[in-house]
């Protein structure tokens, strides 16, 4: 059977809520790890869940980003293992490098936590396998540093030619540059974003004329693990 | 022989890459009391290091390397400025 990590940072505070989806909703076999034990061997696939590692001190996901566990995964980023990164844990990715482009404090200079419409281009890769080019995905934000910024040059070289997810018209919740929402390398196999899957996994956690869409990164996995991507 | 220098770091966004915290300052506080010669402000962070370094030009050299090294600062959005705090 195959193995998820869900690695824990001091600060992280998601990991419970992605391991109840991994394991009640989508009967995954997974396992909370904290970050000093972690071994990349060990696992067919790495969740880096939300919250505030190391306080969001210097900037959000700065300092755990260069943990060992971290640096294990920069090491390990041309071997086939499906990493994704949701809000704290796309930041941390970004700082890494493992992701182009940086996270800056949200325009409006505060939290925000609401839910957004976002879309997904040139969906590929083991965590959108099963999303289709343009489709709708709702899922709740909450972060006050999830301003994407990326110089033009590479937003055209890099992210043109990589699946994105953005914002919908209208529900760009930070001042994200070109409404993004969240990136993925070029293959797919690493994918970050700010938006939470895990809180859109079950429709009793739905705010009104919103979708409990997330759970299809959740479903991909579980296909692309078993058949492929 | 070393001694002691007190090396700051102050990390501010490039050019072109939006400060919410600094326009607001400037257009909702400075502007607003009349304090109209003020053209701009940038808001950042400041670091201040105790560094134990050869020379002020070593402790520099050195922190500026660190910077980089350990991402202190995110060269994608940020600019430093390493100097001797006097």
């Amino acid at each position: 059977m195959f193995k998820v990590a869900i690695l824990k940072f001091p600060g992280t505070n998601c990991d419970e809520d992605v391991h109840h989806v991994l394991k009640n909703i989508l009967s995954i076999d997974s396992e909370i790890v904290w970050y000093k034990r972690f071994s990349i061997n060990d696992w067919d696939a790495i969740v880096i869940p939300g919250g505030f590692s190391y306080g969001d001190w210097l900037r959000a996901g700065a300092i755990a980003s260069r943990t060992p566990a971290i640096e294990e995964l920069i090491n390990a980023r041309d071997r086939e293992i499906p990493v994704l990164g949701i809000c704290n844990g796309f930041q941390i990715l970004v700082e890494a490098g493992l992701l182009p482009g940086a996270l800056l404090s949200n325009e409006n200079g505060r939290f925000v936590c609401r839910w957004v419409r976002t879309y997904v281009e040139r969906p590929r890769g083991p965590w959108l396998s099963l999303v289709e080019e343009g489709q709708e995905v709702h899922m709740p934000v909450a972060h006050g540093e999830g301003r994407y910024y990326i110089d033009e040059e590479n937003y055209r070289n890099i992210l043109l030619r990589s699946p994105i997810i953005r914002y919908a018209k209208g529900d760009n919740p930070n001042g994200s540059i070109y409404d993004i929402a969240g990136v993925a390398s070029e293959n797919g196999l690493i994918l970050g974003l700010m938006p939470h899957p895990e809180r859109a996994s079950e429709s009793v956690l739905v705010f009104r004329n919103f979708r409990s869409d997330g759970r299809i990164i959740f479903e991909s996995l579980v296909y692309s693990l078993k058949r492929g991507w | 022989m070393t001694s002691i220098h007190h090396v700051e770091v102050i990390i501010t966004n490039k050019k072109g890459v939006k400060d919410p915290e600094g326009e607001t300052i400037h257009r909702y506080l400075i502007l607003r009391k009349g304090y109209n010669m003020v053209q701009r402000v940038r808001a950042g962070k400041y670091l201040l290091l105790t560094v134990n370094a050869p020379s002020e030009e070593d402790a520099i050299k050195m922190v500026k390397e660190m910077c980089e090294k350990l991402r202190i600062y995110n060269p994608v959005v940020h600019d430093i400025e390493v100097r001797i705090h006097v």
